[in-house]
């Protein structure tokens, strides 16, 4: 039948998340054919009994379903013993049918629903109906057993009722396309509730096809797709399983090295990048860098601008600790009218910390602004590019200076805790001489600087290795102090997001990693694999 | 807000605002019937604004109430137990209808 390359595509609205292929299945809800009436008793015993067999059904459904089904299907079991809704249609006159009598009763109601002003009560008229048709089919039909629905069938009606749905085996999969239907209704909760696809609204679909495929994140229901379709439909579902995947990892409680908790931290490079999906889930930013603060055009930044950018971070943070980066200009990333020009070796020129104390004047504003920012008590500063403590003094001089000078001005400012980068060796091989209050090693910079190879250049890859021995021996010794001392120790640079380098970097005693939030979940299942992993007994 | 009054020799009638935020929907309609059919009384309710007084006892008719949000529910029950029925009935919708409720 199908001979076109593209099958038919229906678009509707997202009513449940989620992406499911199988067979094609119509089901229609109302019954056809009519009752052949017989005495007026007979029609008052057959609509009883139907009656009783509807309740029972219903009733053994919501037994299976767990509370909030039930809930939805106690209305359904109340109105079924409802007597005084009910005797006045078993004293149907003579002649008419027990399924005409029980229909027009029950039209009468779902047409009082359709009329009400609130979109709730509109609603509920589908579950009537879904009564209704239910005692139709047994007075028709005869139907008593529940019509089976194939294994991992897209299941297309006009509207599913609750009923119906719980009425079908979801656990192979499948999912649902209904022609109208809304998002907000009870099937809706169930569908996203057992993770079933559904899509709504979708208007005028075929009667019949072989296999469908239904995409409940683009709200589409493709039938007998063809190839290419197939094909397209297949790369989704798995990007969605792998989305879903790392929820899952990240949703978990925080892995174990050695019987010691290990905090995942994430790299910010602007106030967007909390946008990201995973960085909820983050222990806290391990380092936000401040840079893109720095104009293009040698405008530098307002104190204004700046404490709007640090306080919008630490609040999103609440109680999770924020390190900001002070500006790394300089290296790789010149500022015209802040770095220096016509540096021969910029890697190991003016840049970092150097540059700022150097340009007091750009570094004030941002102390300024950070000094601000410090109300927040979880904000914790660092400078980078140290290489003596000298250093560290004097911009903690400087930034003292401008806390007290706020405070003088009426503003209140306060010192936050400062640390700093730890990504020249001298620094790292002397980590014990500096009154820092935490560490974060860089581990992109410490790379080139220990094994004297420009990260920018790809003819030192091979050499440029972050597993070098010297580069663990740096870390072990900056891991060390801070577990002797009591000082935090992180580690930021592109090792921490690097699977081979995980195992090393723990084993050098790091419980503190950040990474970029897109490898969160990577790095959080690469540590729950590793066999030392697991809380201590 | 909450008052039941014997308005006469046989019947006992109460008043009490809807509090519940969908008004008279599915579940609380579903309780008060359970309710009203613990009591050998006959009872009867409408919305403040409905002329027609109908039965509280049947599911059908309490949700066909349509009765909204911050409406007046009245309830007037005659017989035996008419006094406690209104007094429970009352107390189920002010209390916006508990989950321990029937």
């Amino acid at each position: 039948m199908q001979t076109h390359s593209t099958g038919l595509a229906y678009r509707g609205k997202t009513a449940s998340i989620g992406l499911a292929r199988g067979p094609f299945v119509r089901v229609d809800a109302a019954p056809n054919g009519k009752r052949a009436s017989g005495t007026r008793e007979d029609e008052k015993l057959a609509i009883r009994a139907a009656l009783d067999g509807a309740g029972r059904q219903i009733a053994l459904i919501a037994n299976s379903a767990g509370d909030e089904a039930a809930q939805i299907l106690e209305f359904q079991v109340a109105f079924l013993e409802d007597e005084y809704f009910l005797d006045p249609i078993y004293g149907i006159h003579a002649g008419a049918a027990a399924d005409s009598a029980w229909s027009a009763a029950l039209d009468e109601q779902i047409a009082i629903y359709n009329s009400a002003p609130n979109e709730y009560l509109r609603a509920r008229s589908s579950d009537l109906a879904d009564v209704r048709d239910r005692v139709l089919r047994i007075l028709r039909d005869g139907v008593t057993q529940v019509s089976k629905v194939p294994d991992g069938a897209i299941v297309c009606a006009d509207d599913l009722p609750p009923s119906r749905f719980l009425e079908i085996d979801w656990s192979n999969g499948g999912g649902v396309a209904l022609l109208r239907g809304s998002p907000t209704s009870h099937v809706a909760l169930l569908a996203r509730a057992r993770g079933v696809p559904m899509v709504v609204q979708l208007g005028a679909v075929a009667e019949t096809a072989q296999t469908a495929l239904l995409d409940g994140e683009r709200a589409t229901l493709e039938l007998d797709p063809g190839v290419d379709q197939v094909q397209a439909f297949a790369r989704r579902q798995q990007a969605h399983k792998n989305r879903t995947a790392a929820h899952a990892i990240l949703r978990r409680p925080a892995p174990f090295w050695e019987g010691e908790k290990i905090r995942l931290l994430i790299n910010i490079q602007r106030v967007e990048d909390l946008e990201h999906d995973h960085a909820q889930y983050a222990d806290g930013i391990g380092l936000m860098r401040t840079e893109f603060l720095l104009g293009k055009d040698g405008h530098m930044p307002d104190e204004e601008a700046q404490y709007l950018a640090y306080d919008a971070v630490l609040r999103w943070a609440g109680n999770r600790p924020v390190t900001i980066r002070t500006f790394d200009a300089g290296g790789d990333k010149p500022v015209p009218g802040f770095t220096e020009e016509g540096e021969v070796n910029p890697f190991l020129g003016v840049r970092g910390l150097r540059l700022c104390l150097a340009r007091p004047d750009i570094f004030s504003v941002q102390l300024r602004a950070l000094a601000r920012a410090a109300l927040h008590r979880n904000l914790k500063v660092m400078f980078p590019m140290v290489t003596n403590p000298e250093e560290l003094e004097a911009a903690r001089n400087l930034f003292a200076d401008k806390v007290a000078r706020l405070q003088a001005e009426g503003i209140l400012a306060k010192l936050p805790e400062l640390g700093i980068m730890v990504e020249v060796p001298a620094a790292a091989l002397t980590i014990e001489r500096f009154g820092a209050s935490f560490f974060s090693v860089s581990s992109n910079d410490l790379v080139q600087y220990v094994t004297a190879c420009d990260r920018t250049n790809g003819a030192l890859a091979k050499l440029s290795d972050p597993l070098h021995p010297a580069v663990l021996e740096l870390i072990r010794r900056v891991a060390d102090h801070g577990r002797r001392s009591g000082i935090s120790v992180s580690l930021c640079g592109e090792m921490a997001g690097d699977p081979r380098c995980i195992p090393a970097l723990l084993s050098c005693g790091l419980r503190e990693l950040s990474v970029n939030p897109s490898a969160l979940a990577q790095v959080k299942r690469t540590i729950e694999g590793l066999s030392r992993g697991g809380p201590r007994e | 807000m909450l008052e039941t009054s014997k308005a006469n020799g046989q019947n006992f009638t109460g008043s009490v605002r809807l509090i519940h935020a969908v008004g008279m929907h599915a579940r609380p309609a579903v309780k008060l019937t359970k309710l009203a059919k613990k009591f050998k009384a006959h009872i009867s309710i409408r919305a403040s604004d409905a002329a027609e007084w109908t039965n509280a006892k049947s599911v059908a008719k309490v949700m066909a109430l349509r009765a909204a949000r911050d409406s007046m529910i009245e309830i007037k029950a005659s017989g035996e137990d008419a006094e406690a029925a209104v007094a429970a009935l009352v107390n189920l919708v002010a209390t916006d209808f508990p989950e321990s409720s029937p």
